[in-house]
This record gives C-alpha cells, sequence and structure tokens, in this order.
C-alpha cells in the first residue's frame, strides 16, 4: 500500500440491523487534499465518517491510514492516530474554558505518579492553545471564556483548533457552518483555506454549493448509501453535482445493476 | 508568556473580563445575613440590646464572640464533610441520598471495632464482638468504616454508571439499604465506650480541622488535577467528555466512591464525637449536606460549582441555625425558614443562568 494516500477505504459497509447506510464505499485522500463529501440527507455521509472515526464499528470493509490499516476501537483511537474531527454537534463542554476543551482526555500534566489526582499544566495547554489558534489564524477573544459565554462561530472555532493545536494527520468537519452567520461562516472558511494553505488533509461534509466549490479539489457525492460520483472541481460545476445527488446521473464507474 | 493582547488572532487575558465569581455573591449573601441578626439583636426590644457578632463576655480577648463563631462551625463541620463529596457527585450531574443513612452505618460498624475491653473495672457492656475486637488500635476503625464507605460508594457508581440507573433512584435504594444495616448490625443497639485514640477523631474542634483540612484537599483537587477537570467534564456535557476519550463510568464510579468515603468519615467523626453510635444517627444529613451544595451556588444540572461554595453554603446554614436561635425562634421555625432560602437559593441560580445564556 502506498503512503501517498492519507486516507483509503475499501468497500466500507455498515448495516443498521436491515438497513443499510453504507455501502461498499471506496474512498481515497491524498496527500494535501481537501475533499468535500456531499448528499441528501439520509445518504450515509455522516454514517461514514463515523466509521473511519470509530465512533461506530463498521460491518465490513478496510480502512487505511498513511498506508497502514487501521482498526478503531473508539473515537479516542482514531484521535490518537491523528484523525481530528469537529463533529455536528460540538462536542464541547460549555462549562470548561478555551484550553481546558481542546485538551479535554488529553491533559498535559505533570506528577503522573498521582494517577488520577496528576496536576493539570494550565500553563504548557495554555501555550499550545496559543500556538494552535495563531496557526490557524482562529480569533477568539478570550480564551478563559467558559464555552457556555461564546458565540456558534467561536465555538465552531474552538473546535476546529483542536486540529491545529495537535497536528492532525486529517481533519473532517461535519457541516461546521450549517448553524452560523455570514461572518462567522467565512471566517471558518478561512481557517480551512490556512490549513489548505499549510497542507492539512481534510474531509468536508457540507451542503453549501458555494463553500465547496470555492475550498476544495474534489467532491464525492454519496447516494443511498453508495459513493456515485468522484469529481475534481476543476471538472465540474454546481449543477453537475446536483445531478449526482438527486440521481438524475451517476458516474459509470459507480453504476451497480438494479442500483439507480 | 508571549504578548497577546494584540497581533495574530487577537486573543486576550484581559482579566477584567472574567466574570464575578459566584462564590462572592454567596459571601456577600451570608454578611447580609450576619448584619441581619445583628441588627435585630440591637433593635428588637425583647432581645436587650444583645449582639450576633461582638461579646466581650466570653473567655477570648477580642471583640468578636469566638464562642458563637466556634459553635457555628462545630455544628456544620460533619454535615460539611459529607457535603463535600455530595457537591462533587452533583457537579457530574448525579445526587446521592444516600450519605446520611451511610454516616449512620458507618458509626455502627467503625464504633464497633474501636470499644475498650473495660469500663470502670467492668467488661464493656455495649460490647459487640468478642475481646478479640476489644482496644484495638484506632486506625483499624476507621480503615474499616473507610472501606465500608468506599464499597457503598463503588455499588452506587456502578448502578448508575453502568447500568443506568437513575442517580436518585439508586442512591434512594442505598438510603434505605443503609438505614437497614444500621439497624441489623446490633440489633438496633447503641454502641458506646469507645477508645481514648477513637473518641480523640471527634474531640473538641477536631471535627472542624477535619473539615477544613478536606475542604482545602478537595478545592485544590478540584482545581488543578485531572480528577477535578474530568468532573466538570462530565457535568457539563457527558456525550462531549465521551467523544474526548475520558472513561465516564469508571470516573463516575470514583466520585460516588469518594463522596460515600467522605461520609463514612463523617460517620467516624460523628460517633466519635458523641462517643456513641446509634442507628438512627445522621437523620436528615444527605438533604442537609444538598442544601450546603445548593446553596453554595453548585448547579444540579451539573458541571459547575465548587468546594469553595460549598463550604460558604454550610456557613449560611450555621450562621441561620445559631442566628434563630440567638433570636429566640423556635426550632420549627428553622426548618420552615431554612425550606424557603434553599428554594431561594435555586431560584436565584436559575435567575442567573438565564441571564448569562
Amino acid at each position: 500500500m502506498s503512503e501517498e494516500f492519507v486516507l483509503k477505504t475499501q468497500d466500507l459497509t455498515k448495516h443498521y440491523g436491515g438497513v443499510h447506510a453504507l455501502e461498499g464505499a471506496n474512498f481515497e485522500l491524498r496527500q494535501g487534499e481537501h475533499i468535500a463529501i456531499m448528499g441528501d440527507n439520509g445518504a450515509g455521509k455522516s454514517t461514514f465518517v463515523r466509521q473511519i472515526t470509530g465512533v461506530e464499528q463498521r460491518t465490513r470493509g478496510k480502512v487505511w491510514l498513511y498506508g497502514e490499516e487501521v482498526h478503531f476501537a473508539g473515537p479516542l483511537d482514531a484521535r490518537e492516530a491523528g484523525i481530528e474531527t469537529v463533529f455536528q454537534t460540538l462536542a464541547l463542554a460549555d462549562d470548561l474554558d478555551v484550553p481546558d476543551n481542546l485538551f479535554l482526555g488529553r491533559e498535559k500534566t505533570f506528577a503522573n505518579w498521582l494517577g488520577p489526582f496528576r496536576l493539570l499544566d494550565y500553563r504548557g495547554m495554555r501555550q499550545a492553545t496559543i500556538d494552535g489558534l495563531n496557526r490557524t489564524a482562529v480569533k477568539i477573544p478570550n480564551i478563559r471564556n467558559t464555552i457556555r459565554n461564546m458565540s456558534g462561530g467561536q465555538r465552531q472555532c474552538v473546535a476546529i483548533a483542536r486540529t491545529a493545536t495537535f497536528h492532525s494527520k486529517l481533519t473532517i468537519m461535519d457541516e461546521p457552518t450549517a448553524a452560523l452567520g455570514v461572518q462567522e461562516t467565512a471566517q471558518v472558511e478561512n481557517i480551512i483555506r490556512t490549513l489548505k494553505e499549510q497542507g492539512e488533509p481534510l474531509i468536508l461534509i457540507s451542503h453549501n454549493m458555494r463553500q465547496v466549490m470555492d475550498l476544495v479539489d474534489r467532491i464525492v457525492v454519496f447516494r443511498r448509501g453508495r459513493i456515485v460520483a468522484n469529481l475534481k472541481r476543476d471538472e465540474t460545476d454546481g449543477q453537475d453535482v446536483v445531478a449526482y445527488i438527486t440521481g438524475a446521473k451517476t458516474q459509470p464507474e459507480f453504476e451497480i445493476e438494479g442500483v439507480t | 508568556m508571549t504578548d497577546t493582547s494584540h497581533g495574530t488572532g487577537g486573543l486576550t487575558f484581559d482579566k477584567s473580563k472574567r466574570s464575578w465569581p459566584n462564590e462572592l455573591n454567596i459571601l456577600l449573601a451570608l454578611i447580609i445575613i450576619i448584619v441581619i441578626f445583628e441588627i435585630i439583636g440591637q433593635v428588637a426590644p425583647y432581645m436587650r440590646g444583645q449582639s450576633f457578632l461582638f461579646d466581650t463576655n466570653d473567655r477570648f480577648d477580642s471583640i468578636f464572640n469566638e464562642a458563637r463563631l466556634q459553635i457555628i462551625i462545630l455544628q456544620v463541620a460533619v454535615i460539611g464533610i459529607i457535603a463535600l463529596g455530595v457537591t462533587q457527585v452533583i457537579i457530574t450531574a448525579g445526587i446521592d441520598l444516600s450519605s446520611g443513612p451511610l454516616v449512620a452505618a458507618t458509626a455502627m460498624i467503625a464504633m464497633s471495632f474501636a470499644q475498650v475491653a473495660e469500663v470502670n473495672g467492668f467488661p464493656n457492656p455495649k460490647a459487640v464482638f468478642g475481646a478479640w475486637a476489644m482496644d484495638l488500635p484506632v486506625v483499624i476503625p476507621v480503615v474499616i468504616g473507610l472501606a465500608f464507605g468506599a464499597m457503598i460508594g463503588a455499588i452506587n457508581g456502578t448502578f448508575i454508571a453502568y447500568f443506568r440507573i437513575p442517580p436518585f433512584i439508586a442512591t434512594l435504594g442505598m438510603f434505605l439499604i443503609c438505614r437497614g444495616i444500621a439497624l441489623w448490625w446490633s440489633g438496633g443497639n447503641p454502641i458506646s465506650f469507645p477508645t481514648e485514640g477513637y473518641a480523640w477523631i471527634g474531640s473538641g474542634m477536631m471535627p472542624v480541622v477535619w473539615f477544613v483540612i478536606l475542604a482545602i484537599v478537595f478545592q485544590l483537587i478540584m482545581s488543578f488535577t485531572v480528577y477535578g477537570k474530568h468532573t466538570y467534564a462530565i457535568g457539563s456535557n457527558e456525550e462531549a467528555a465521551r467523544m474526548s476519550g475520558i472513561n465516564v463510568r469508571r470516573h463516575k464510579v470514583m466520585v460516588y466512591m469518594i463522596a460515600s468515603m467522605l461520609a463514612a468519615f463523617a460517620g467516624i467523626v460523628l460517633s466519635s464525637k458523641a462517643v456513641t453510635a446509634q442507628a438512627g444517627m445522621g437523620e436528615f444529613y444527605e438533604l442537609f449536606a444538598i442544601a450546603m451544595a445548593v446553596i453554595g451556588g453548585i448547579s444540579l444540572t451539573g458541571g459547575r460549582g465548587s468546594i469553595i461554595g460549598t463550604v460558604l453554603g454550610a456557613m449560611v446554614i450555621g450562621v441561620i441555625r445559631s442566628g434563630f436561635t440567638y433570636i429566640k425562634l423556635d426550632g420549627s421555625y428553622q426548618l420552615m425558614a431554612m425550606g424557603g432560602i434553599i428554594i431561594a437559593a435555586v431560584i436565584l441560580d436559575q435567575y442567573r443562568q438565564r441571564n448569562r445564556a
């Protein structure tokens, strides 16, 4: 297996009982590439992400990360392997501040012999947070603020800043701007551009056609649990993508008998 | 630290923007309550100009009434020790109703291993066990008591975290079980005549010493350790905590174990202080401990509050109790007023939350 692929899946499948939420997904992500996953609600986008990030256990199929076959028992495994996910539900603790949230579950500590009572290295975590935020140009007025006191956009930025802070190998964003205003959306998009400039690979799930066309290199379309198109951004346009999403078109290599 | 007030990202550490800590509100309330009692004492005709705060007739050479202060703290110290644990449970968005009966059960069990063999030359009339359990070093009853507490806490936590039984129900069950254990242990008989070492634990102002030491230790733990951070995270957003890789179930078991061990220790202190253990001990303690936490600003929805808050909440309850006695109000009024204050504290907390959102 070549290491040119950051992520590669083969025949990735997930059935919930009789529901075939994801069926035989073959997916490739190259170094430094930004890919958008598009599709209708229930097309299998989130299911696909949940299999990669270890939130759920796949029914069958294989996943390689940097050429190495991986099998994550849980989201922490995936995170430790370098997959950082910004979930639709933000997964932030409202009563904690920014560094606390970034380092939740993997705190910088000292006096580790104290076990669960080992001491928190607040200073180190704060510095790493500032470095990470600066690297991504994420603007948060006061990182000592609790998440509760932040706007939706700021919360989203905190979730995204995890990526930068931990030098992740792959960033996955599940509809990062769905709940944001115009200005906040622009801010998040700028962060994504910064990641692109730095060569950080990214998978973006989005319903926003303009955003996708602006930001990514390739678009993978899901429909009814299957991949139906793998399009280079430069060789397609919005109408074309919509045709694949709605089922008007399917790329020949993804044609399956009996499935339209 | 780099200058972050301007430049990329525009990050700031503007301390003035940090919110007014809730603990100061409680401290303010405490001071207001004290002042009200002082005014009543000075103004109300039947009080004949007595003072709540100031008194020169006690054995201390200062203007303050230290004797009253001592009594106030001593009154709340034992329940305060329980409240330290209950606080941690509530921060995880749980509740622990079993602490009061656990105090009684632990008092009975620990005391039965802390008896002297002979009282005034006669065999101990309250002996529970034979000669083998007499005149043991103090560490044995203490360890047995704490181990019992740890066991009860582990059972509570396991039911709550692994069997997904609501904390209210799980600890309500344990409430009855522990009261049952307390009654069964010596067939309902009180257990008395502890060894000198055991009697020392709760003698004089020792309960206050334990309360203060434990409060400081747990405030530090909650603020500066991974245990504390994860406790807040779980109460704040359990799903986020799980996704961040925190072993939420194991952590909850640990929190309930620590809470029950604190309640068990309170039972040891109480039985030592009273120089006897009775199955009916600790009645309503679990409710007063919860009340201290709630008055101290611990949010019942989890994630917010501090040990300092609970200590202040304990002081509020202590001052009110002492103050009502001081203005010669009957105990029945005290209970009614206390109930009103607890409800008011929760209303205030909700009001504050709504304003913040």
